[in-house]
């Protein structure tokens, strides 16, 4: 497993499908720690009640069906799926339909989707998902893109409330490539996925998903911002230093 | 019968996949993979294949540059110098290294032969090209070696036919302790045209780099160019074509530097925003109030 999860850190972000299916084959003892551990880009089915699209994980898999968040059923039809309880299930309508704005507001398209199961210690768990096609035939609003994607999963464990507070932990990971190619600088694609975790104890007074929605949205911030700060800072670090640009070189007869 | 074929196929199988990853490692991280690769296989005898099957394939694509024995220089391996799959030409001493792909070291050097060398005509071209490549390479790259091939007419004796010339660039730059490693790799193919006394240029860039401190992040560029130049005397041509690749070199690097800097606001905007359209926060205490617009826009039919 610690081998698998080596490789994983290794090889190119864009071939996470290929590499943790070539995994599955070779250890599949693991399988089930593999899934678990390694995120890999989100899939999405088409609610046939709806008509709207869904996004796949395994948090609303049930043998080989996936529950629809908008009409609660699931796809292919499964009969004795398991299903939230009736209370949860109205916190996850709502949190769909809110979600869903928060999606088009900082994503301007792409798609959401939200699940929610009870877990065994009385708090509950929700999964927030967002999947982005960035690229010019897709929803990239500036056409910039050859191809673009973002996934976005968060995981959040919500305990029990004691006395007006619950814990709160979140676990995220963003997967994203992007590719811009023209004639003149040929094709250009940087891909990557990180994956973080934020704890937090908050007063429930608000509810939960104004709470799990502020949490989801500090992080998603932070990732976005360490991305294009860090991450593809330091690959642009690396080209310099492989070449450095002309006016360093050209700097050091001048300045003496 | 039928187990034993199943058996046979999954073996293949997993060498493949082996392979896959042997391949698919970042610049400089092969023997990372191959590590993990090998403790995943848990068999010796398939890992030796896989990898004796892929650490040279990946060793000539990444254009990995060996030190030579008694301090010679470096040998960089590329199909270029290929003679065979363990020996390499390097041009510039006129030496063949005889190198070890697993260890990636040149474990010892002959003299080349003479049929391994291109004519006295040849050289005179290629020897004045390396010079003043090696001047270009020490002023833009830290880090970076070259070599200059015969590819095509290595024994062409003097003018009237034509030849080619290959120049190889690869700077490399490992830092595992900080989670970074990259590669700029460089091939230009230079076709020497006889009749119409035209040196014509093909090249081929690709720059790699891997940012892994708890995360993965790779960039993968590529990009072709060509232009022309007139053909000149062997020191005069040298100049210029080593003109041609700085200036394209210098432009590419340029706008790699450009597709960095338009990330922030233009192409990264288009995943995500870095605040909602409506400038502010996502108002979580208030939801309340996209319930009513919803209802409205449905109504008016401005949805989406």
């Amino acid at each position: 497993m610690e081998a698998a999860m080596g490789l994983m850190r290794r090889i190119p972000p864009k071939h996470t499908e290929t590499a943790l299916s070539a995994l599955l084959t070779l250890l599949p003892q693991h399988s089930s720690d593999l899934l678990s551990q390694v995120d890999q880009p989100l899939q999405v089915l088409c609610d046939t009640d709806s008509g709207k699209e869904f996004i796949l994980c395994e948090y609303n898999r049930d043998a080989d069906s996936f529950r629809s968040p908008w009409s609660n059923k699931y796809h292919p039809p499964l009969e004795d799926g398991a299903l939230p309880s009736e209370e949860l299930r109205k916190l996850e309508v709502e949190a769909n339909d809110i979600f869903a704005i928060y999606r088009d507001q900082y994503y301007e398209g792409g798609i959401s989707s939200v699940y929610m199961w009870e877990d065994d210690n009385e708090g509950f768990v929700a999964c927030f998902l967002i999947k982005k096609d960035g690229s010019k035939t897709g929803h990239g609003r500036r056409g910039y893109l050859q191809e673009g994607a973002w996934d976005a999963i968060h995981v959040i464990e919500v305990g029990p409330d004691e006395e007006g507070t619950a814990h709160y932990r979140l676990t995220s990971t963003v997967m994203l490539s992007l590719t811009t190619s023209n004639e003149s600088s040929g094709s250009f694609n940087l891909s990557g996925s990180i994956r973080r975790e934020m704890n937090m104890d908050l007063s429930v007074q608000e509810g939960h998903l104004c709470n799990m929605g502020r949490m989801i949205e500090e992080m998603e911030s932070k990732l976005r911002n360490s991305l294009d700060q860090v991450y593809f800072g330091k690959t642009k670090e690396m080209v310099c230093t492989l070449r450095p640009p002309a006016e360093v070189v050209m700097r050091l007869p001048d300045s003496s | 019968m039928a187990d034993e074929e199943e058996a046979e196929l999954s073996e293949k199988q997993k060498k493949e996949i082996a392979k896959w990853f042997l391949l698919n490692s970042p610049p400089g991280e092969i023997q990372y993979v191959a590590k993990d690769v090998k403790a995943i296989l848990n068999d010796e005898e398939l890992y030796k294949e896989a990898a004796s099957e892929s650490f040279p394939l990946y060793n000539k694509s990444h254009m990995i540059s060996l030190e030579l024995p008694c301090r010679a220089g470096d040998v960089i391996i590329t199909s270029y110098g290929e003679i065979n799959e363990n020996e390499y030409l390097d041009p510039r001493t006129a030496q063949v290294a005889i190198v070890d792909h697993i260890k990636q070291v040149c474990t010892e050097a002959r003299p080349a032969l003479d049929e391994e060398l291109p004519s006295p005509y040849i050289e005179e071209f290629r020897c004045a090209l390396d010079a003043e490549i090696l001047k270009y390479i020490g002023e833009a790259y830290p880090k970076g070696v070259c070599s200059v091939y015969c590819g095509k007419g290595k024994d062409v004796e003097g003018p009237g036919s034509d030849f080619e010339l290959v120049v190889v660039i690869s700077a490399t730059r490992h830092s595992p302790q900080n989670f970074c490693n990259g590669s700029w790799r460089s091939v230009w193919t230079i076709e020497f045209k006889d009749e119409i006394q035209i040196l014509e240029f093909s090249g081929k860039l690709q720059v790699g780099a891997h940012y892994f401190e708890e995360g993965n992040v790779q960039l993968d560029a590529k990009h072709e160019c060509k232009d022309s130049t007139v053909f000149q005397s062997p020191e005069d041509s040298a100049i210029s074509i080593a003109n041609i690749i700085r200036h394209h070199e210098t432009e590419y690097l340029a706008s790699l530097e450009a597709s960095y800097s338009n990330l922030p606001d233009t192409t990264f905007k288009d995943l995500r925003r870095k605040l909602p359209v409506t400038r502010t926060l996502f108002p979580w205490h208030n939801t309340l109030q996209f319930s009513l617009t919803r209802d409205i826009t449905k109504e008016l039919g401005i949805g989406k």
